[in-house]
């Protein structure tokens, strides 16, 4: 019994690591441009301290410069499929997403930020955003009509 | 009462660096995209509730559509950045209906209390929270004589790219710092206001002697509200 649940593990590793790591690797979403803010390596390694970097700046000295913001990573790599609908942080092929998953990350920016570039807002208006909006509208109007 | 007569002096001698003055009461506050905020100005609203209507809510409904916030239809914990307050005076039953919101203190008690320095004053006098660094302790909510900081107690969805919002975190107006860094100059409560024709909201610079806002201070007065608490409120009141 332990003998043959050795063996089976065994052949798992055997034949796994390639197997796994081509089901499971990032998929790496295709982004706007072709050059990103720095060089490749340089991001991968260092990008969440540009992002920290920038994000005290923003928040207390209202510095809103674009290069290392966080709106303008979601500009370049959050993209619309065919369809014209970009993909929530909660999808695996949201560009943030799916490496974090790859590299087992958790991050939480997205607790409070948008995930999606500006143009999921202006161009092709998200339906359920719309309802939302409207509802808010609805919603005051009842209450305050009730008080 | 005064904005720091010394600095304004100062200013009017040398001229603000990045700011230009156009013509007269038009001031292009043109800063770089990279400088930080400086003290050069200080925003405010200056709020005249003799155009104010009791009836209406515009300026609360743009506020909540302008930064997204949900009515869950829980009242009591629901965000409220800005709320209207009917008043009436018991002695001379005149009634006054105002827009309350943060009043951009100048020495803020939320700042003050917050044992994270989460909760910080900007160099041009907005006060903001830091949402980074906010844990949601709610000091500055029991601190803030305006009751003007909501709590989020649930998780946010939505959330529109210019206003980061979540759980676990305290929030309160921001005197719609994301316009006023893309140089519109306005908040999105003046503007509705405007729209509805009661022009009862004016945002502007302080600091400057020759803005719509100083102008009218100048000529008709305004009060802060709690002023006995010596704050300096950047929002100040008309007709109370």
């Amino acid at each position: 019994m332990r003998r043959s649940a050795l063996l089976l593990l065994a052949a798992t590793l055997a034949a796994g690591p390639q197997a796994l790591a081509d089901d499971l690797g990032p998929f790496i979403a295709e982004p706007k441009g072709e050059q990103c803010v720095e060089p490749t390596q340089v991001m991968r390694e260092r990008h969440w301290e540009f992002i920290l970097h920038q994000r005290d700046e923003t928040v207390h000295e209202g510095i809103r410069t674009t290069r290392h913001s966080l709106k303008n990573c979601l500009e370049c790599h959050v993209r619309p499929d065919a369809e014209d609908r970009f993909p929530r942080a909660s999808n695996p092929r949201h560009f943030c997403t799916s490496c974090h998953i790859y590299a087992s990350v958790r991050i939480d920016c997205f607790e409070c930020h948008a995930d999606r570039p500006q143009a999921a807002y202006s161009a092709a208006p998200d339906p359920e955003g719309m309802e939302l909006a409207e509802m808010i509208r609805r919603r005051g109007t009842e209450r305050r009509s009730a008080e | 009462m005064s904005f720091d007569a010394s600095r304004r002096t100062f200013l009017q001698s040398v001229g603000a660096a990045g700011a230009m003055t156009l013509a007269p009461g038009v001031l292009l506050y043109a800063r770089a995209p990279d400088a930080p905020v400086s003290d050069a100005v200080r925003w405010g609203l200056l709020i005249d509730t003799r155009q104010c209507q009791e009836d209406c809510h515009a300026c609360v409904d743009a506020c909540n559509e302008e930064h997204n916030l949900q009515d869950l239809g829980r009242p009591l914990t629901d965000a409220q950045w800005i709320r209207k307050l009917n008043v009436r005076d018991p002695l001379t039953d005149r009634s006054v209906s105002l827009p309350m919101m943060c009043q951009h203190c100048e020495h803020p008690p939320c700042v003050d209390v917050c044992p994270t320095g989460a909760s910080f004053r900007r160099a041009d006098g907005i006060v903001l929270v830091d949402k980074h660094t906010c844990i949601g302790c709610r000091y500055c909510m029991m601190a803030c004589p305006y009751k003007a900081r909501s709590f989020i107690h649930e998780n946010l969805t939505e959330q529109l790219p210019h206003a980061p919002r979540g759980k676990g975190c305290v929030e309160s107006c921001t005197l719609c710092v994301h316009k006023v860094d893309a140089g519109e100059d306005t908040t999105a409560c003046a503007e509705a206001c405007r729209h509805e024709g009661h022009q009862a909201i004016l945002f502007g610079d302080l600091n400057d002697p020759d803005s719509e806002i100083s102008r009218r201070l100048r000529e008709f007065g305004g009060i802060q509200i709690r002023a006995d608490l010596g704050l300096n409120t950047g929002v100040r009141y008309q007709g109370l």
